[in-house]
């Protein structure tokens, strides 16, 4: 098996990984670790395809492997995005949780207008 | 590399994104998620692509695993009782079944890629002399490919006002993250001290040798950004209030100055972001410069979140 095959199946396998972590994981920080997974897969198969068109003395096509670059920095700014939305949840509600159902037990969140 | 060490790699990787999905403490997960980005790295040295193994190892192993770990020591406490929603059996099994159709899906189409791949490479590399850089990549991103380097420089500045608007109203303006707590005799305020200068050499070194070699500015002002959280963690400086003047036109210089050559280039060469035909590299080389600053700044910025502390007005 060659090494693009090995890596591009490693970038299945990871795709799907992701995929099982972001609907089964009920914590926001483990679905933004989740959803990292599954972009670093799609990243792989873009450097997989950037390795087989290895031509002219380049190692790879450098096209994709620019695209790449600029995806690890925008992947970077979503997170970071993502983690500011899920540390002000937890500051309002005290929880880290999406779950709707108002269960007290679960989701002790102090804002509630039931009290008074 | 050998074929073993690529098989040795793969299920590492595979191993550690195993872990980091069903692992139950949230802060070993994305401790594993640290060790998977480095090794992914190795991905992507084993691929040819040298300088996105840069880019993995200074951002997507370095910068987010600092984000995540910050994230995940402050919702230590909350992150356990959450388990508890894990959804029921059923559910687990449907997910199960719809990752494996959709990891077969991509594992069919690697498999059915037309061989000899389609590549640009030597149409890069016809090209790469009216560049006048050397890195085909940086070329790519700066040249050929301008436009998307333009959009990204500008999402990581939506992304930044997208996380600032997160600020409660009272503390708009004011200073992100929890007053610094100092030990000025600390192993962290001496490392703070004494790494900055190195760091910031090697950060421009980075930078400026991306025109010939491997490296680029994405990658130096990671350096850069690591080397000012250092600093700030250490509590040496604090981190600028978001309302100050002159972080705000740090924020905007690079990718301002990338906007504005490219309009240029519409009156001098007929085209949005089209340089003037043997001057292309000092074109590039003051949008890049213009960009290492402000790129380090937007990171540190992403990195430490939205205000949390009310800066009064002067």
């Amino acid at each position: 098996m060659t090494a693009t095959t090995l890596f591009g199946l490693c970038a299945a396998a990871l795709v799907g990984l992701g995929l099982y972590g972001l609907i089964v994981n009920p914590q926001p920080l483990r679905k933004i670790l989740s959803f990292n997974l599954m972009g670093n897969g799609i990243f792989l198969v873009a450097a997989v395809i950037a390795r087989r068109g290895a031509a002219a003395g380049m190692g790879g096509d450098p096209v994709p492997q620019a695209l790449l670059i600029t995806a690890i920095v925008v992947a970077f700014a979503a997170s970071a995005l993502a983690v500011a939305l899920m540390l002000r949840l937890f500051e309002e509600t005290g929880a880290c949780s999406l779950s709707t159902k108002s269960d007290p037990a679960s989701a002790p969140a102090p804002a509630e207008g039931g009290e008074a | 590399m050998s074929t073993t060490t690529h098989i040795g790699l793969v299920l590492l990787l595979l191993g550690l994104a195993l872990w980091i999905t069903v692992a139950r403490n949230s802060f070993a997960a994305v401790a594993g998620f640290i060790a998977y980005g480095l090794l992914l790295t190795l991905a992507w040295l084993a691929l040819s692509a040298i300088d996105v193994a840069l880019t993995e190892a200074a951002i997507g192993a370095g910068l987010t695993g600092a984000l995540l770990i910050g994230a995940a020591s402050r919702l230590r406490d909350v992150e356990a009782s959450a388990w508890a929603e894990r959804p029921g059996a059923t559910t687990r099994a449907l997910a199960a079944l719809i990752s494996t159709v959709a990891a077969a899906g991509v594992a069919v189409c690697i498999l059915k890629l037309p061989d000899p791949g389609p590549t640009l490479a030597p149409e890069a590399a016809r090209h790469l002399a009216a560049t006048g850089v050397g890195n085909p990549i940086t070329a790519v991103l700066m040249s050929f490919r301008a436009m998307d380097t333009l959009l990204e420089a500008t999402v990581l500045l939506i992304g930044l006002i997208g996380v600032w608007s997160l600020a409660p109203d009272r503390v708009w303006g004011g200073r992100p993250g929890l007053t610094p707590k100092t030990d000025p005799n600390g192993a962290l305020a001496y490392l703070a001290r004494v790494l900055p200068p190195i760091g910031i050499v090697i950060g421009i070194y980075i930078f400026w040798v991306g025109a010939d070699h491997p490296g680029g500015k994405f990658q130096g002002s990671t350096v850069l950004a690591a080397m000012g959280l250092l600093v700030m963690m250490s509590g040496l400086r604090d981190v600028p209030a978001v309302r100050s003047r002159w972080l705000r036109a740090a924020l905007i210089a690079g990718p301002a100055t990338f906007i504005a050559v490219g309009a240029a280039g519409a009156f001098t060469s007929g085209a949005f972001l089209a340089y003037p035909e043997d001057f292309a590299k000092p074109f590039i080389v003051v949008i890049e410069a213009a960009l290492l600053p402000s790129l380090a700044v937007t990171l540190v910025l992403l990195l430490s979140g939205p205000p949390r502390r009310p800066e009064p007005f002067p």
